[in-house]
């Protein structure tokens, strides 16, 4: 199967963090360990929402070197397309789920002599667990995290406590505090990376600001999930498998490819990772990315298509599957 | 004799001023000067004010590079006598850089590798470090048998300079080590080995 053999786990504890937050232990149901991962990982969950299937990627936050259970923290977004909602009205405590195995598409850079994180709301999560191996293995760290109100900070008090007010920072919209990038960016010692994870708005302002402060490319990170955007409804050929497929209103491309039967490519269904990059063998019409793999050139070409997160609007779209 | 097509042999993308740097440093040795020199109309006096120019002109002393870099105006110029003390000074500067520090490195492909061991040392990636290959092909060749680098390789084979076996030159690199690796020709038939060939004027 696409996105490699699923981990059958329990729910053993659900716990509210925030306000929207609630925080999921899984542990597998064989007993055995759960795999190792790296700070920065996220696993699939799949739910099984009334015998439609869907699949989230979330950021892993227990310690990476803890085997006995993984642990993520789950928003319940206000424009939820049903999974942070299904995660947070009907998963309890006892409830069988699948997850994947861990996939890490945000690894720190361990050659670096610093980092620098930024994190915005919910974009906290990897930091949590990398921070979790910085500490562990002795580099040097800072975390600066942005939240819209007290009551929407999750662990804001933990960080603070564990890592030191000279570690950790936090900053709050609804007093008025900002993130001083510019600031920031100007005084780090050579050798530093940065990592920023949060909204959209937030990860496009500190990569540019990263950029004008002279700051090389190479050293700066972000991991952004995006979800499949609504749009109109259209059909796709299917050329390998014969197959034609409707995808609906407020389906992804792979999930209308799924729900028919066919097993296509994927590992972070966020438009990040370039697992489900897919040969357009006929467009007749206007292919709209909207992920953050391909190169503008390759968007260009439109001879490649994202299933997770782009959609097609036009006559005709035939793909190699 | 040269072994080609491997993937680890380094490229150089030439100098290209980064406008947005807050500091630039030069690390320039020889004909490496020139790298610099030809890009004179990328530098403003913005530019000029945030740069620092650490040069060892090598088998260029006597050609006037180290006025012509002077007469740039940079806000610092330091000539040095030798590649070992222009490392020292780069290690000193490197030590203190923020962060939209950018660093350009020019000369012979030796030079660069041992300026960019520094870099790494600092926590800088290889990528973004600018570097431009001027002057002699010669090559920084480790023995991969007895581990001795030998300086300015021209031929190849050509006899260790530490242990003196026959070496063939590879083009697999070490960035570790900031040499091209060399292996012994005629470990089976010693004696066998080919006439060196003059590869790397």
């Amino acid at each position: 199967m696409s996105g490699g053999t699923e981990i059958p786990v329990r729910v053993t504890k659900v716990t509210p963090v925030a306000h929207r937050i609630k925080r999921f232990r899984f542990e597998r149901l064989d007993g055995r360990p759960m795999p190792y991962f790296s700070g920065g990982a996220h696993v699939i969950v799949s739910m099984n929402d009334n015998g439609h299937l869907r699949r989230n990627a979330y950021s892993l936050m227990s310690p990476p070197y803890d085997c006995s259970a993984y642990e993520i923290s789950v928003l319940h977004v206000d424009d939820s397309r049903g999974g942070s909602s299904f995660m947070h009205e009907k998963v309890r405590e006892g409830d069988e789920m699948r997850v994947s195995h861990p996939v890490n598409l945000f690894q720190p850079d361990w050659r670096g002599r610093k980092h620098l994180l930024i994190a915005g709301g919910i974009g906290i999560t990897p930091f949590i667990a990398m921070m979790e191996q910085f500490s562990r293995e002795g580099a040097q760290f800072e975390l600066h995290y942005a939240i819209r109100s007290r009551d929407r900070g999750a662990y804001c008090e933990d960080l603070v406590a564990h890592y030191g007010r000279h570690r950790v920072k936090i900053y709050c919209d609804a007093e008025d505090n900002r993130i001083p990038v510019a600031r920031l960016l100007d005084s780090q010692p050579l050798g530093t990376h940065l990592y920023v994870c949060g909204p959209a708005g937030l990860i496009d302002g500190v990569l540019k600001s990263g950029l004008e402060s002279g700051w090389p490319e190479q050293n700066l990170h972000s991991e952004r999930f995006l979800s499949s955007q609504p749009g109109k409804p259209f059909s796709i050929e299917l050329t390998r498998s014969g197959k034609t497929v409707h995808v609906g209103h407020h389906e992804s491309m792979l999930e209308a490819i799924e729900s028919a039967g066919v097993d296509a490519p994927f590992l972070c269904r966020g438009g990040a990772c370039g697992q489900c990059e897919t040969r357009v063998a006929l467009c007749d019409g206007k292919l709209l990315h909207n992920d953050v793999y391909l190169t503008d050139e390759e968007k260009a070409s439109g001879r490649k298509v994202m299933l997770c997160v782009s959609r097609f609007e036009g006559k005709a779209l035939h793909l190699d599957l | 004799m040269l072994v080609e097509g491997i993937k680890s042999r380094p490229v150089y993308m030439g100098l290209s001023i980064q406008p947005r740097a807050r500091r630039h440093i030069f690390a320039l040795e020889g004909e490496g000067a020139h790298a610099l020199l030809d890009r004179k109309a990328a530098l403003d006096s913005t530019a000029l004010s945030r740069s620092e120019i650490l040069y060892a002109p090598r088998g260029s002393q006597g050609k006037g590079n180290d006025e012509a870099l002077r007469a740039l105006g940079a806000d610092m110029f330091f000539a040095a006598p030798t590649i070992a003390t222009l490392l020292f000074r780069l290690r000193g500067t490197l030590t203190t850089a923020h962060m939209g520090t950018r660093l350009y490195i020019a000369g012979t492909e030796g030079f660069i590798g041992q300026a960019m061991i520094v870099a790494l040392d600092h926590g800088m990636d290889h990528a973004s470090v600018i570097t431009e290959h001027r002057g002699s092909l010669a090559r920084r060749v480790q023995c991969v048998h007895c581990k001795g680098v030998t300086e300015d390789v021209t031929h190849s084979p050509f006899p260790c300079g530490h242990c003196g076996l026959p070496l063939l030159v590879r083009d697999h690199y070490s960035r570790r080590l900031g040499a091209f690796q060399g292996v012994n020709i005629d470990a089976e038939e010693p004696g066998s080995a080919p006439d060196p060939e003059e590869l790397f004027l």
